[in-house]
């Protein structure tokens, strides 16, 4: 499934480019980070990545292949749940998975109990605050033991505390030897999380570099006017 | 007026023996309708909420127009589809309840499917990025959605109910509102009020009014309780 070598990758919905010409190459370790400005195409990449919108151009190989092995899993930031047990919303994820009921239930209390739910794993899982919510969606992919798992900015509209525990929980998935690709707005978390940052603006890499040297001496314009809050970075940058 | 409302409470205190005999028979047959409309209607609306086919837009407008089927139409189609010469005449089932069953059930169908397609449409355009992800398919989607929409789906259902109580063209014209074995409420409300039995009529009225409402209540109690347990 590694390295994931995307050339060219192209999305242009009704003729706008979103994404122009999109070249990366990720290994399978470690966190990295999309950052980039609103409207800069992140989201979209991860669901090209995930398979959900079509690509207008370009390629993308896994490895050794044209399609991921299936070991791959995202969080959105606003996570599906269904109207039923905090439990069930993570078992029926491991039912196109070739395991027995009671693995399923083995592996769906195991996560919950990662993620500090286990106790009210019959709870109604609508009934959770946004925190816990993203948490149950992180136990969920969590479950489905990923190769590579995609997080759309899953801490967005959370709190400090919730913000934490989201941080500690992909840490702990990283660990297991997951790679994690995912967008934010929050610097402070790149910087906690990222191993590596890939700068995205005007639908292109504008740089991708260890999160370190990205943050200490960001070698694009658009990243450095970034970083530094310049509200007119686009001008700059397209000019 | 008066005594009119009085003589059909009187029925109604008394527990008419004919009163409770047309009561039940409706019961029987809205209740078997329901089911029948129920097992098709409901898994053929969440498969056309999910599926992807050519021709797909055309069925949906087909089948939301089917809605608003006149049940005479539906009675007549009946007729002719379980008379003697009709490819189901063999079966005897003409004037008969299961005959007002399946004439119920030709218009509860469509209802509850088109209801439902909409209902677990709308949770399929949420859920199917997660569920592409996760490795989904549509049959399993379909199970899914069934059982998250269940509640939104009840009233759907009891929609279904109304509608199969409710109506009287089409079991007028294939079950024959024969005294004692195929007179329903709502023929028995048309034939009495022809005859100027009004007592009769008000009392029907009375029950199939109090249905149609108890079936509301329950709606509404259920909406209202999943909202609050389910979120």
């Amino acid at each position: 499934m590694f390295p994931l070598r995307i050339a060219g990758l192209r999305f242009s919905p009704e003729g706008r480019a979103v994404l122009d010409g999109v070249d990366l190459e990720l290994g399978g370790e470690g966190i990295t980070v999309i950052l980039g400005p609103n409207g800069a195409g992140k989201t979209v990449l991860l669901r090209l990545l995930a398979g959900l919108l079509p690509a207008a151009g370009g390629t993308l190989a896994w490895g050794d292949s044209a399609l991921p092995d299936g070991r791959l899993a995202m969080v959105f930031q606003q996570p599906m749940l269904l109207r039923m047990s905090i439990f069930t919303n993570v078992e029926f994820a491991l039912r196109p998975q070739a395991l027995n009921a009671a693995e399923r239930r083995r592996r769906t209390q195991e996560v919950l109990e990662r993620v500090g739910l286990a106790e009210r794993a019959r709870d109604c899982a609508r009934l959770l605050s946004g925190g816990e919510r993203q948490r149950l969606a992180l136990a969920r992919a969590w479950a489905m033991r990923p190769r590579l798992l995609l997080l759309d900015e899953p801490t967005a509209s959370l709190d400090p505390s919730a913000t934490d525990q989201v941080e500690r929980i992909v840490r702990e998935i990283r660990t297991e030897g997951a790679k994690v690709l995912m967008t934010t707005h929050n610097l402070g978390q790149a910087t906690r999380l990222a191993d590596d940052i890939v700068f995205l603006a005007a639908g292109r890499v504008q740089e991708h570099a260890p999160a370190q040297r990205f943050f200490a001496h960001p070698q694009s314009p658009a990243a450095r006017a970034y970083l530094q809050g310049e509200l007119p970075w686009r001008i700059a940058f397209d000019r | 007026m008066t005594a009119t409302l009085l003589d059909a409470l009187a029925l109604l205190g008394n527990f008419d023996h004919r009163l409770l005999e047309i009561v039940g028979l409706s019961l029987r047959v809205s209740l078997s309708a329901l089911v029948i409309g129920a097992l098709l209607g409901l898994p053929l609306g969440a498969w056309l909420a999910v599926a992807d086919f050519r021709g797909r837009g055309a069925l949906i407008v087909a089948l939301n127009a089917l809605m608003g089927l006149p049940s005479v139409v539906v009675g007549v189609l009946v007729y002719l589809a379980l008379s003697r010469s009709g490819p189901f005449g063999s079966y005897g089932l003409l004037f008969s309840p299961a005959a007002m069953v399946v004439a119920q059930s030709v218009l509860v169908v469509p209802l509850i499917a088109a209801v439902s397609r909409q209902i677990v449409e709308d949770a399929w355009k949420e859920y199917a990025p997660e569920f592409s992800v996760i490795g989904i398919g549509r049959p399993q989607a379909v199970t899914l959605l069934l059982a998250d929409c269940r509640f939104s789906l009840s009233v759907a259902t009891l929609a279904g109910l109304g509608r199969a109580m409710s109506e009287v063209g089409a079991v007028m014209i294939v079950g024959g509102n024969i005294d004692g074995y195929t007179r329903v409420m709502t023929t028995a409300i048309a034939l009495e009020t022809s005859k100027g039995d009004l007592a009769l009529s008000v009392a029907l009225g009375i029950v199939l009014m109090s249905i149609i409402l108890g079936l509301n209540v329950v709606a509404h109690g259920v909406r209202c309780w999943a909202a609050r347990r389910y979120g």
